[in-house]
C-alpha cells in the first residue's frame, strides 16, 4: 500500500526475526527504506525496536526471513545514548573522524549544517544533551550514509531541543536525499513526515503513514484510545512537495494546511 | 653490548615504557585496570608452568595470559557471577597456583622476588632485542587498529553498525596486553606490571586534549617515571621496580597541580 516505486529501495526485510537463547525477539518484520522515505519504530519496551533496528544494520543476523540491502550501502548510526568517559580526552573535531577518515572541509561543512560551528575545539564531555546530539547528528551524515539510523533521537533533549532536532531530521532528509530510520521513544509521538510507522510487538502489530497508524483498532488497542497517537507537528511551513502525492493522505489527519 | 648494567636498564625501560604508554591509555578509557592486575598476576603462573614445561618464558606468560583472558571471556558470557568477582577469583587463584608450582620446582633455583617485583638491573642485550622487537611490532598493531580500536571504546554499538568490528578489537587489546605483561615481567615484575600501564596514562590524561595526544604524552611521562626512578633507586640504594613507580606518581601528582583550563582554550569552565 506504500509502494514507492520512484525511490530507489536502500534496505528490504522480508519476514525477518531473530531467535536468541529459544526465545524469538522479533518475527515477520516486512520493512522497506527508500531513499528519502522516514520510516518510524514504535512499540513498547522489549518490542523489538532495537533488534529490527540492528537486522538493518547488520549488527545481528536475521534467524528468520531476509535482509536485502543496496549494495555498498553506507550507514550512519546516531545512538540513543553515548557517555564518553572523562578519561578520554575527544574533542568534537577528533569525534568526527571517529570511524572514518575525513578532511578538514568536511568536518566544518557537517559541523554547519548541525548548527555546531563554534563547538569544533570543543571537549564532547563539555556539551549540553541538546548540543551533543546535534554534534552526533554531523558525526554520523560525514559519512554520506544512504541511509541514517536514529535510535531515540530526541529523548533527553527538552522541548525545544526536540522540535530544533525533528527540523533538523527534516533538513537532512531533504538535502541528502537519505533514507532515515527511527526509533521512537514515545509510543505516542511520531514525527508528521514518517512516510512509514510501524509497530512493533514481538511482530509488526501495524503499520502505514501516521494517519492510519492513528486510526488502527491494533494501535488502539495496544496502546490505548485516550492518549492515542499524536503526530509530532512544526509550526512553520516547509517545502517538500515533491512528495505531495506520496504524504497528502496522511497530512489531512495531522491537521496540516496542505490544500486537497 | 649496550654498555654497563645501568645502560641497559635504561635502554630497556625507557623501550618498555614506550609501549606500556598507548597502551595503558586504552586500559583507562575503558576500566580495565583490574583486567590487567589478573593477566599480571597469571603471568607468575606462565613462568612456574614455563619452567616445568622447559619451553620459552616470555612465550610461556603470553600464553598463559592470553589463555586467563580468554577464560574471562567465556565466564563472562555466563552471566554468574559479577565480571569484579570472576576477575578477583582468577587474578588471585592464578598467582597462588603459579606460587605452590614454583614451591614444587626444587630442582631450578628461581629467584621469585625477581619475578615479582622485576629486576631491571639484570636485564640482557637478548633481553632488549626482545623488549624492542616486541614493543615495535605491539606499537605497530596498536597504530594499524587505532581507528577500530579507539571506535570501539567510545561505542562499541556504534562501531558496529557502521561496519566495524568491536569483538576483534577487543581480542587484539587482550592480545596486546598478554604481550606487554610478558615482555615487561622481567623488568618490573608481575606484581607492578599495571602500574607501568596505568598511571602515566592516568597522568597523560590531564595533559592531552586528543587521544592520540594522551597517547604520546603518556609515553613520554612512562619514560620520565623509568629514568627518574632508575637514578633514584642508584642514589638511595633502592629496589628498582618499586623506584621507577614511585617515580611515576610522583609525576602523577605534580601533574595534579597544572591547571588543565590553561593548557587547553577550553569553550567555558565547568562549574563556572
Amino acid at each position: 500500500m506504500l509502494e514507492k516505486p520512484s525511490k530507489e529501495t536502500l534496505i528490504t526485510l522480508s519476514g525477518a526475526g531473530v531467535r536468541s537463547g529459544g526465545r524469538t525477539l522479533v518475527e515477520g518484520v516486512d520493512l522497506t527504506i527508500g531513499r528519502g522515505e522516514i520510516v518510524t519504530l514504535i512499540g513498547p519496551n522489549g518490542s523489538g525496536k532495537s533488534t529490527t533496528a540492528k537486522m538493518v544494520t547488520g549488527v545481528l543476523k536475521p534467524s528468520m526471513g531476509t535482509v536485502w540491502r543496496k549494495a555498498g550501502l553506507t550507514i550512519g548510526y546516531v545512538p540513543q545514548k553515548l557517555s564518553i568517559d572523562w578519561t578520554l580526552p575527544l574533542t568534537v573535531e577528533r569525534l568526527m573522524t571517529l570511524t572514518g577518515r575525513h578532511e578538514d572541509r568536511e568536518i566544518g561543512m557537517a559541523l554547519e549544517a548541525v548548527g555546531a560551528t563554534r563547538l569544533r575545539r570543543a571537549a564532547v564531555q563539555e556539551l549540553s544533551g541538546g548540543e551533543f546530539q546535534r554534534v552526533l547528528f554531523a558525526r554520523a551524515m560525514i559519512r554520506k550514509p544512504d541511509l541514517l539510523v536514529l535510535d531515540e533521537p530526541v529523548q533527553g533533549v527538552d522541548f525545544s531541543g526536540e522540535e530544533a532536532l525533528y527540523a533538523l531530521i527534516r533538513q537532512i532528509r531533504d538535502t541528502t536525499q537519505a533514507g532515515i530510520l527511527m526509533i521512537s521513544h514515545d509510543l505516542h509521538v511520531v514525527m508528521a513526515e514518517t512516510d512509514t510507522v510501524l509497530c512493533l510487538n514481538g511482530h509488526v502489530c501495524c503499520r502505514g503513514t501516521p494517519g492510519m497508524v492513528k486510526q488502527s483498532p491494533e494501535y488502539l488497542r495496544l496502546f490505548g484510545a485516550r492518549n492515542g497517537l499524536a503526530i509530532y507537528e512544526h509550526h512553520h511551513d516547509h517545502e517538500h512537495h515533491a512528495d505531495g502525492c506520496v504524504v497528502g493522505d496522511e497530512h489531512e489527519h495531522a491537521g496540516h494546511t496542505h490544500a486537497h | 653490548m649496550f654498555g654497563d648494567f645501568f645502560s641497559r636498564a635504561l635502554i630497556a625501560g625507557v623501550g618498555l615504557a614506550g609501549v606500556t604508554g598507548p597502551l595503558g591509555c586504552f586500559v583507562v578509557w575503558r576500566r580495565m585496570a583490574y583486567f590487567g592486575d589478573t593477566m599480571a598476576h597469571s603471568a607468575l603462573l606462565g613462568v612456574a608452568l614455563s619452567i616445568l614445561l622447559s619451553v620459552n618464558m616470555t612465550l610461556g606468560v603470553f600464553a598463559v595470559a592470553a589463555l586467563v583472558a580468554g577464560a574471562l571471556l567465556l565466564l563472562q558470557r555466563q552471566n554468574t557471577l559479577s565480571t569484579d568477582a570472576l576477575l578477583g577469583i582468577l587474578s588471585h587463584s592464578s598467582l597462588a597456583v603459579g606460587l605452590v608450582i614454583v614451591g614444587f620446582l626444587t630442582q631450578a633455583r628461581i629467584d621469585l622476588m625477581g619475578f615479582l617485583f622485576g629486576d631491571i638491573l639484570a636485564v640482557s642485550a637478548e633481553d632488549i632485542f626482545v623488549i624492542y622487537g616486541g614493543g615495535i611490532a605491539i606499537l605497530l598493531i596498536l597504530f594499524l587498529n587505532w581507528r577500530p580500536l579507539l571506535a570501539a571504546t567510545v561505542s562499541p554499538e556504534l562501531a558496529e553498525a557502521e561496519g566495524l568490528k568491536p569483538e576483534v578489537s577487543r581480542i587484539i587489546l587482550m592480545l596486546l596486553m598478554a604481550s606487554v605483561i610478558a615482555i615487561a615481567m622481567k623488568l618490573v615484575g608481575v606484581l607492578l606490571i599495571t602500574s607501568l600501564l596505568i598511571i602515566p596514562a592516568a597522568t597523560a590524561r590531564r595533559l592531552s586534549a586528543t587521544p592520540e595526544m594522551m597517547a604520546a604524552v603518556a609515553a613520554v611521562l612512562g619514560a620520565v617515571a623509568v629514568i627518574g626512578g632508575l637514578f633514584g633507586s642508584r642514589t638511595w640504594d633502592t629496589a628498582s621496580g618499586p623506584s621507577i613507580v614511585v617515580m611515576a606518581l610522583a609525576v602523577f601528582l605534580v601533574s595534579l597541580a597544572v591547571p588543565t583550563e590553561r593548557l587547553f582554550g577550553r569553550r567555558e569552565i565547568n562549574g563556572a
